[in-house]
């Protein structure tokens, strides 16, 4: 396992792309190609923008915690809030939008707050985990498997 | 202090946007009012030129979105011109994809309407 990197940020938007860039630099030496960065950049990002809009409900209300591990074949990324708890199975999937069936409606369910961004952290890393602790708060813990080593 | 530069052009009955940068909750509100502005002074055809995006996150989405659903209430769309691996990618990962007529250049995404 190597060492954990931390980094402690406002929630502000104007912070998100130093967290970003803080985690996407630990998975450059990782050994992530520069798609699988750009993933990891975006999961990263969707998932600063929940914290700060969903569990502390505005910019500036906490801190975001952001940690990053390398174990066996696995880059970890944690992030910590102190904001208000989080079921994320309370968020709905959202529904492929069909270029003939575009109703105001379905385009509002794909848009619904918060569920794009879970969507995206869903699809762009290999496990997405949320505790959540009215106490000690939420942490959520994203794992993407590190590329196989050339022999 | 975003890094997103936003530019518009305005023809006889579209109007084409230029953005630049990255498109994220840092930029988003930028690119939502700079839409929301043309919207209501009843711009409804409305182009986006996105060679110069670097990066879209789901909430800059948002705001291309929200623009798509008011514009087609009155007879308008919002269309894309010139859309990057990246941007496109987000697009198909979001499931908005077909929602939006993409365009290889401005040329013709301004003289689709």
């Amino acid at each position: 396992m190597s060492q954990k990197q931390v980094l402690t940020v406002s929630g502000q938007y104007d912070q998100i792309r130093e967290s970003c860039d803080f985690v996407c630099e630990g998975a450059k030496m990782a050994g992530f190609d520069e798609t699988a960065i750009f993933h990891i950049e975006l999961a990263c990002d969707e998932a600063c923008t929940n914290i700060i809009e969903h569990a502390y409900g505005d910019e500036g209300k906490g801190l975001i915690h952001i940690s990053y591990e390398t174990d066996g074949d696995r880059f970890i990324v944690t992030f910590h809030d102190n904001g208000r708890t989080f079921d994320p199975d309370s968020v709905p999937i959202p529904p492929t939008v069909q270029a003939d069936a575009a109703t105001d409606a379905t385009i509002h369910e794909t848009l619904k707050v918060g569920g794009l961004g879970l969507h995206f952290m869903r699809q762009l890393m290999d496990s997405v985990t949320f505790q959540s602790d009215p106490k000690q708060g939420n942490t959520l813990i994203m794992v993407k498997k590190l590329p196989e080593r050339q022999p | 202090m975003s890094d997103l530069s936003i530019s518009v052009e305005s023809f006889k009955r579209v109007d084409l946007v230029t953005l630049a940068g990255r498109v994220d909750s840092n930029s988003a509100s930028q690119l939502d009012s700079t839409l929301k502005s043309l919207l209501e002074n009843g711009r409804y055809k409305i182009v986006l030129e996105l060679s110069g995006v670097s990066y879209l996150s789901s909430a800059g989405l948002r705001a291309m979105v929200s623009a798509v659903r008011e514009s087609k209430k009155h007879r308008g769309d919002v269309r894309l011109a010139n859309v990057s691996g990246r941007v496109a990618e987000v697009l198909n990962l979001a499931g908005l994809n077909a929602i939006f007529q993409v365009y290889e250049d401005k040329t013709s995404a301004v003289g689709s309407f």
